[in-house]
């Protein structure tokens, strides 16, 4: 499982990057390969205030509907538009061009809270 | 949790393996999607052994078949396989299944893997006061369906019996790789294609042996994912979604193996009554009309946002690349082009009512 290593990320399996004071926040390779082929996801408009551990939108599968959560607070900037048409590059371009959204954190010491690539690797170990 | 006799082989090619009613069982290989393509395009492979199979014999399983059956059962002659609900005094369904003719006094009924106990029980107890012999076979069967426009060619390089002679909804008995089976041209995919019942010693071999001479089509393993997806888009029920104990056939379109002018049967009386009051609502085909996901449970509402029905199978089809679904729906709403709306987390989604089947074989 692809656990990059300059990311952050949480225990329901989303990943974030601070880009100065904008959080990137995107679902992993084991949140995608859990789900299956990706056919829709549901994100907030631009301006929703969004709060840490609160969900924020709805990723759906073949087989299930998932549940976003915010791992941080703050008001959504940008929506990733291209998922409305192609939900699918979910699948594979999950960690790039594939993130959900962006956020304008209004609290940074939310996002030191979050697991480091080794605390999320020893965590999906554990899932097995 | 159940194994079917494939079930080693199934972890072996790298099924993704789930709980499904008891049963371990594969949900996907390499992705529904996929999946549901390989089948509609050129073949495919499904584990079916967990179905469950009844034989009835003796001197009154006409009689007793007649009785539990809503459909004819006179009219399914030897070799020839019948589709048919069994129903509740109420009307309500217990199941669907596929009966067998193997001889003028011994059929084979296939059910539903989730209903299997239930369904023997309830056959037994139909079964008191006729002359009848019921064996519950379901681990005696290993169940294979091979689906797609390149099915017949694959099997026929296994067997010597000519295949093309099966014609739908038949079957003929003879040995496939030296192993003798029922071969019977039936599925639940739309497409062509064959299910053959064996027993379950031979499942590996014949297994490889199906996976080596369909090497040249690509046959390969198919989960239950793309087996919902792919009768979905035929508008074929699910017992447990658009079918169940609280439904009736006429409701749910299956009037068509309901003989309502045959003798008695289980469930005739409320049947009867409630095609004389007059149905009230239909399992219908929808798509929406905006991106999202349509699931069992969501609620219908009409254009004032009452809820007036209920959504029972959904997903978005592969092969039309747009959301589709099957609901119960009231009378004033269930002609083709009736709009509606179905309820998703809160939000009033536009639907439209379609004809169906949705995907049609042969098109693709």
């Amino acid at each position: 499982m692809n656990v990059p290593s300059h990311l952050m990320y949480t225990r329901d399996h989303e990943w974030l990057r601070m880009e100065g004071n904008v959080a990137v926040i995107g679902i992993t390779d084991h949140a995608q390969d859990a789900l299956g082929d990706i056919v829709f996801v549901e994100l907030p408009q631009v301006g929703t205030v969004v709060t840490a551990g609160e969900p924020f939108g709805v990723v759906e599968s073949t087989k299930t509907t998932s549940e976003l959560f915010a791992p941080v607070s703050g008001k959504v900037i940008a929506v990733n538009a291209q998922l409305t048409a192609t939900p699918e590059l979910l699948n594979s371009e999950f960690y790039g061009d594939a993130w959900l959204i962006k956020v304008d954190a209004s609290d940074p010491g939310e996002a030191e809270k979050l697991l480091s690539a080794e605390a999320y690797a020893a965590l999906l170990s554990e899932l097995g | 949790m159940k194994h079917t006799p494939f079930h080693d082989l199934h972890v072996r090619a790298g099924g993704r393996m789930i709980d499904f009613g008891g049963w371990h069982m594969p949900v996907q290989y390499t992705g529904v999607i996929e999946e549901h393509h390989a089948v509609r395009n050129s073949v495919g492979l499904f584990d079916v052994s967990h179905m469950g199979e009844v034989e009835a014999s003796g001197p009154e399983v006409n009689a007793f078949a007649q009785y539990l059956l809503s459909n004819d059962v006179n009219a399914c002659a030897i070799d020839q396989a019948q589709y048919a609900v069994m129903c509740q005094p109420d009307g309500g369904i217990v199941d669907d299944l596929i009966t067998y003719r193997l001889a003028p006094d011994h059929l084979l009924f296939c059910v539903n893997a989730s209903n299997s106990d239930k369904d023997f029980a309830w056959m037994q107890e139909v079964a008191k006061g006729f002359d009848v012999t019921l064996v519950n076979k379901s681990a005696d069967y290993a169940q294979l369906a091979i689906q797609g426009r390149n099915a017949e060619a694959i099997l026929q390089r296994l067997t010597d019996l000519p295949l093309q002679a099966i014609t739908y909804y038949h079957f003929k008995r003879g040995d496939v790789s030296g192993v003798p089976m029922i071969i019977a041209r039936t599925g639940y995919t739309g497409e062509d294609g064959f299910e053959i019942f064996f027993s379950p010693e031979h499942a590996e071999l014949i297994w490889n042996e199906l996976h080596e001479k369909g090497k040249p089509e690509g046959l390969r393993p198919i989960g239950l994912g793309a087996r919902d997806t792919l009768r979905l888009e035929m508008k074929y029920s699910l017992y447990g979604n658009d079918i169940d104990a609280t439904t009736h056939p006429l409701d749910a379109g299956l009037g068509w193996v309901v003989k309502l002018n045959k003798p008695d049967f289980m469930g005739k009386a409320a049947l009867v009554a409630a095609k004389s009051q007059g149905l009230t609502r239909k399992l219908v085909g929808f798509e929406l009309l905006e991106k999202n996901v349509p699931r069992h449970g969501y609620r219908a509402l009409d254009e004032a946002g009452n809820a007036v029905g209920v959504v029972t199978s959904g997903a978005v089809s592969p092969c039309l690349s747009k959301p589709i679904g099957i609901a119960y729906l009231p009378n004033a709403l269930s002609t083709p082009g009736s709009r509606f709306a179905v309820e998703i987390r809160g939000k009033a989604v536009p639907a439209q009512v379609v004809k169906t089947p949705f995907y049609k074989p042969g098109k693709g």
